[in-house]
Formats: structure tokens, sequence, C-alpha cells
């Protein structure tokens, strides 16, 4: 039994749930599927992960196009169709026409490897039932070549969804499962703080005041999350913007500066500006 | 005894399969968690629970499933005065203090342990560090500290160090039926996708390639296919009236969510019923009307009809000529209605009031008569039941589903 174990990183604030997910998945070699709202780093921790253990990382981002075969292996008929019409000798060997995916490269590894299916409900319906035994048994069969390719090593599979379809049943018992909650005040202030050490103090507080406001705010459209409040202090670093100003001059009566990189459609930004325009008034 | 857990748990409607609850012992057998209350429930989540709209319920089990100790407690509770409960203040700790209270141990201890308390303690108890009462660092009793303690008779945590998370259910509004944002709506509609391949040929198609050219004696001939896209179309019909004012929020998601997501998306208002003529916008409403003739001349039978209206009026409203409330119609309500669902064969009604309250509006019961029981609730559930209804089928009209399923 190995004795790896996930405990975070020096850039990445994991909770206590969010480890013992991790931890299980990688003891039981079964896949964690990971939920939670856009940016609240998903596929960070698939990165995290793989530098914290140090293992070799292996991204599979999924497309709308995507199929569970491409994963796996593809057989490039049209350039051995080519070849032939050339009378290249390559064409003999079929093996010279089978590309390796993502998965078979994972199973190939000589350390256990750590794979990320990236945004998995991205892809058709049927995408994620193609890969079931792939999931469980770790091996499958190229039918071009008749071999059976097995896992070397069981990767630890992370695979991420963000919700826009229903994952079929079948795949769903395979996996674990944790949703990674929008987290709270105290948690965000450690997340601030991993990646932003030198923060002033003042200025961390109330930008996070101000972010937290801004969320309440009823009928947005996409509230800002942590990968936006990430970048914002970033902007507020550089531009070097006085806390005071963040506080703004009746308390809730005006703008955050920048807010550009917390609101990311004009009918939010519209919004906000509509009720700090009638907050103003009322202020008056 | 996991055994009656997991039975509980698919009782109370969480789907889970034997193999999870295999996994989840086997993940305890391997000892992932440390077997603390807190721990064991997180390993039994990601175990067991694979939807965050589930967790509610999972809460609300586990609650009830790990207390079952404690309502055993609860019945030695029953006989503790409550007064001995009553809280006088909270005594204010400091944190060298809170070091010195230490826990007692496992779960089963603490139990064990309240027990034997119980049976000794026979006086009202304050602020001492054994016995049972407020204020105190025994882990019995409310409004202490004691980082493993059980709560008894307090609403809310003080030092958010109560072991029991699961008490907290913050998850209880993932539960279908209640939260519905832009994008649960887009996820619900999405059902409805139909993907056909029609227009400009811009794929390779390599099994036509592959056939053309073996045909071809070898001779590569390439062949293109169209990109498949969404082709199905949509006509949604908008009550704009009076008693929709407390719906605006939720129709107006609606609307946005399902012009994210169909090409081919037609809208136009109505005002409490469809009569003889509807309108494209809210504003120049007297002055640009489309007949609804015209709207049955223009739109063929595939188009899917969605009614989103709170069908909330007089039944004069539907059944009788002029009982429009704006102007003097010719015909009834009802007969409009009757044209449109013989029209449109994918027909639904989506109601914002909740299903609950559907049997007190004499007129909500005749329009769901009248578009044939294909009247859903505006949650989630019954918008993805909504869908399936308008999905295409092959035979004939299915029977309505009337009660949402997930």
């Amino acid at each position: 039994m190995s004795e790896t174990r996930f405990q975070g990183s020096d850039r990445y604030v994991a909770t206590d749930d969010l480890m013992i997910a991790v931890n299980a998945a990688i003891t039981l070699s079964r896949p964690l599927l990971i939920k939670g709202e856009p940016g609240t780093g998903k596929t960070q921790l698939a990165l995290e992960i793989a530098r914290s253990l140090q293992r070799p990382l292996l991204e599979w981002h999924i497309k709308s196009t995507s199929k569970a075969q491409q994963g796996l292996y593809e057989y490039d008929a049209v350039s051995r169709l080519r070849d032939s019409q050339l009378g290249d000798p390559r064409v003999g060997d079929i093996g010279n026409y089978i590309l390796k995916g993502r998965l078979w490269e994972a199973f190939e590894s000589d350390v256990q490897p750590v794979l990320l299916i990236d945004e998995i409900d991205k892809a058709d319906i049927e995408f994620p039932n193609d890969l079931l035994r792939e999931l469980d048994r770790m091996e499958f069969y190229v039918y071009e070549t008749r071999k059976l390719v097995q896992a070397r090593h069981r990767p630890i599979i992370l695979i991420t969804s963000n919700n826009e379809k229903e994952l079929p049943d079948a795949f769903l018992r395979r996996c674990f499962f944790h949703y990674i909650r929008f987290p709270d005040a105290g948690t965000m202030q450690r997340i601030v703080d991993v990646h932003y050490p030198n923060l002033k103090k003042d200025l961390l507080s109330e930008a996070l005041n101000a972010f937290f406001r801004l969320r309440e705010t009823p009928g947005l459209r996409k509230k800002p999350s942590t990968s936006e409040l990430l970048d914002w202090i970033k902007l507020l670093v550089t531009e070097d913007i006085d806390p005071a100003a963040l506080r703004g001059e009746g308390g809730r009566g005006s703008l955050p500066p920048l807010f550009g990189a917390l609101l990311k459609n004009e009918q939010d930004a519209h919004l906000v500006e509509q009720l700090v325009f009638m907050q103003r008034r009322a202020n008056r | 005894m996991l055994i009656h857990f997991f039975y509980e748990l698919r009782a109370a409607g969480v789907p889970v399969a034997l193999t999870e609850f295999l996994s989840m012992l086997e993940a305890l057998k391997q000892r992932v968690a440390f077997l603390s209350a807190e721990e064991f429930y997180y390993l039994g989540r990601m175990s067991l629970v694979k939807d965050e709209r589930h967790f509610d319920r999972y809460d609300r089990v586990f609650a009830e499933y790990f207390e079952g100790a404690e309502r055993a407690f609860e019945k030695i509770m029953a006989e503790v005065p409550s007064d001995w409960l009553r809280t006088l203040g909270e005594r204010l700790m400091s944190e060298a203090e809170r070091q010195q209270v230490e826990a007692l141990g496992g779960w089963e201890k603490l139990m064990q342990t309240l027990k034997e308390r119980l049976q000794e303690q026979r006086e009202r108890h304050e602020g001492g560090s054994k016995w049972i009462g407020t204020r105190g660092t025994s882990p019995f009793g409310a409004y202490g500290y004691n980082p493993e303690g059980i709560r008894m008779g307090q609403d809310r945590s003080r030092h958010r160090r109560a072991v029991k998370v699961w008490d907290a259910r913050e998850f209880r509004n993932f539960d279908d039926n209640v939260e519905l944002g832009t994008r649960n709506l887009k996820m619900a509609l999405r059902r409805l996708r139909r993907f056909a391949r029609e227009g400009a040929a811009s794929e390779l198609d390599l099994d036509g390639t592959i056939n053309a050219t073996a045909r071809n004696a070898g001779w590569l001939d390439l062949k293109m296919v169209p990109e498949r896209h969404n082709a199905v179309k949509v006509l949604l019909l908008l009550d704009s009236g009076g008693s929709m004012d407390d719906h605006i929020q939720i129709c107006d998601e609606l609307f946005s969510a399902a012009r994210g997501e169909f090409k081919r998306l037609e809208h136009y208002y109505f005002h409490n019923f469809i009569y003889e003529y509807l309108w494209r916008d809210n504003q120049r409403r007297q002055v640009e009307r489309t007949s609804t003739e015209q709207l049955l001349r223009t739109f063929n039978a595939d188009y899917r009809v969605v009614i989103v209206g709170d069908a909330h009026m007089s039944p004069y409203e539907i059944m009788y000529p002029g009982g429009g409330v704006e102007h003097w119609n010719e015909e009834s309500g009802a007969s409009w209605m009757q044209r449109l669902t013989q029209h449109f064969p994918r027909l639904v009604w989506l109601n914002p009031i909740p299903q609950d309250r559907w049997q007190y509006g004499h007129s909500i019961t005749m329009v769901r008569e009248l578009v044939g029981e294909r009247m859903f609730p505006l949650t989630p559930g019954g918008l993805a039941a909504a869908m399936r209804e308008l999905r295409p089928r092959s035979s004939a009209p299915a029977p309505a589903e009337t009660e949402p399923v997930d």
C-alpha cells in the first residue's frame, strides 16, 4: 500500500473534506469526480496533486466533439489510405497508424501518473459510458493490432464537471464524488494568503469585504468566484489602490475600483451600477 | 449496522447502489478515514452520493441514523429537567482554557459516559467540567465549549466546532425543486437538444469517404457532410399579465436561458390567456400584434411550444366569448387553446406557481385539462419533465407525466 497522502500544498488550500476525498481516491485507486462552481479550482486541484506527490500529470481536455475512443487510441485510416496510394512501405504495418491517446499514455507510464479528464460534461452523453470498462479494469483492447493494453500502475484519475450534463449512473457508481463548495470568508483569506503572501492586511480585508458584498447582490447572472477574486487582487496590487477607496465614501455607496475583473457580463455590471446609484440617492 | 444505514439512504431517495456501499466499506477498511464522526460523514458522502442535489437528503439520513444513538439519548434527555439547560449567559473562556478542554474520546465512549453521568447526576448543575448543564466544559449540555461535545437543546453552534456538520444542512438549497438559476435552466433545456446535419458540408465524412473510395477502385474520393447542430425549433409564449409580476425574475431567467440554448426560438406575449392575437414586444403591444391565426400558419407542427403562465384568472376568461380582461374576444380562450394543441402536438405549459398550490385555483385545473395535463411547475425537476414531454418520440404521445421526477 502506498503511503502517499495529499495534504494540500503551499499554493493550494485544501479543506478537510477535500483531502479525505482525494486520499480515498488515491488509496482505493478509483476515479474522483469533482464538481463545483466555475472558478473554485477544480482543474487546479489535479495540477497540485501531481506537483505535491511528484507524479507526472497527463491532461485530457474534453470538448463537445471529443470521443472516448480518442483517449484510448485512434486509427489514422486516412493517412494509411494516402500512404497506400503513394506506395509507402510503412503501410504494411497497421501499428504505424495507431495514435496513442491520453489514457494509453497514462497506462504505460513507469510511475503512477495523475490523469486529469477535464470538463467531462462537455462531451456527448455517451462519452462517460464508453469509458466504463477502461476506468474499472484499467485496460482496453486494440482491435486493429489485437493487443490488450493494461495499466502498469493504476493512475490517479481526476474528472471535473461543470454540471452542464447529467452523467450516467453506471459511470457515477465507479467514481468517488466531491463537490467543491464556494469557500467561506475564513478559507478565502487563507487562499488569498497563499497566493499573495505579502499583501497588506487592510487591503486584503477591504477587498474581501467588497467581494463578498458583491457576491450577495441579488440577481447577478454570474457571481464572481475565487479565480476572479485572485485576478482582481492582482490588479489592485499592481495599480496600488488605496484600501480606503475600496471602502467607498458612504460605506456601500460606490462601485469597487476595477470591478470589471469581477463582473463578466454587461447586465451584471449594469445592475450593480444601478444599485449603487440608487443607494447614493438614498444616502443624499 | 451500516447495512441499515444503506437502506435508509435508499428509502430517502438517494440512489445508492451496492457497489458504492462496498467501496465505502473498503475505504473504511483501508483506514482512509480515522473513524471520527466527521471524517466518516465525508467519506460516506463522497462514496455514496454522486450528486450535490442529494447532499441534503444524505445529511438528513445521516443525522437521523447516527443520532439514533442520540435518540436513545433524547429519551434520557426528556428526563433531564429543561431548566438545567436554560441559558443564563455564555461563559467566556480564554484560549488557554480552551486548550485545556480535551475531547473525551470517540463517539461511542461519549454516549456511554453520558449515560453513566446521567445516572450519577441528580441535581441542577452549571459551569463545572463534568456534569450536564449549561455553560460548562463537560462534553454534554449546551452553550459550553468542548470540541467533541454533543449539543443539547441549543439551536446553533456557538463556537462553530460542534461535531455535527450535517446538522448545518448547508446543501439544502441544492435539492431539486428550490433553486433555479440560468444555469440549471439551461441544463434542463439541453435535454431537448436534437442534433441534425443540415446546411453546408464542412466536415470530412470518413465512413462515406472510405466507402466511396472503395467503390472508386481505390482512388481517393473525399466526401463531406454538414456539421451537426441543434435543430430543435421552439415557440415560447409568455404571460405578461399582472399576476405574473411576482414571477418576472424567473421568467426572465428562463427566457435568457432559452435564448442561449436554442438557435431557433420564437417568442410571443399574451395577457392571462391566449385569444385571437399575441404580440412580440410588450412596450408596443397596442401597435404591433400578430394574429393567432397567422401564428398557426407561420409555424409548422414540428415547432415545440412552451407556454409560460400562472393560469390564474377567472374561469370566465377561459370558457366564454367576451371573457377576456382587455378586449371583447369573439371566441372563447378554450377554443383558441384547442386550436393550438391540435396544431402543435408537442406543447407544454410551465407554471411558476408551486405545484402544491395548483389545486386551489379553479382556472389552473381547467387549463391543465385543456393542455392535456401537460402542465409542469417551473422548477428544475418540472422543467426536466416538461422537456421529456417535448422530446421527439417515434410513437404517438404517451400519457402525460404529471409528477415531475428528476
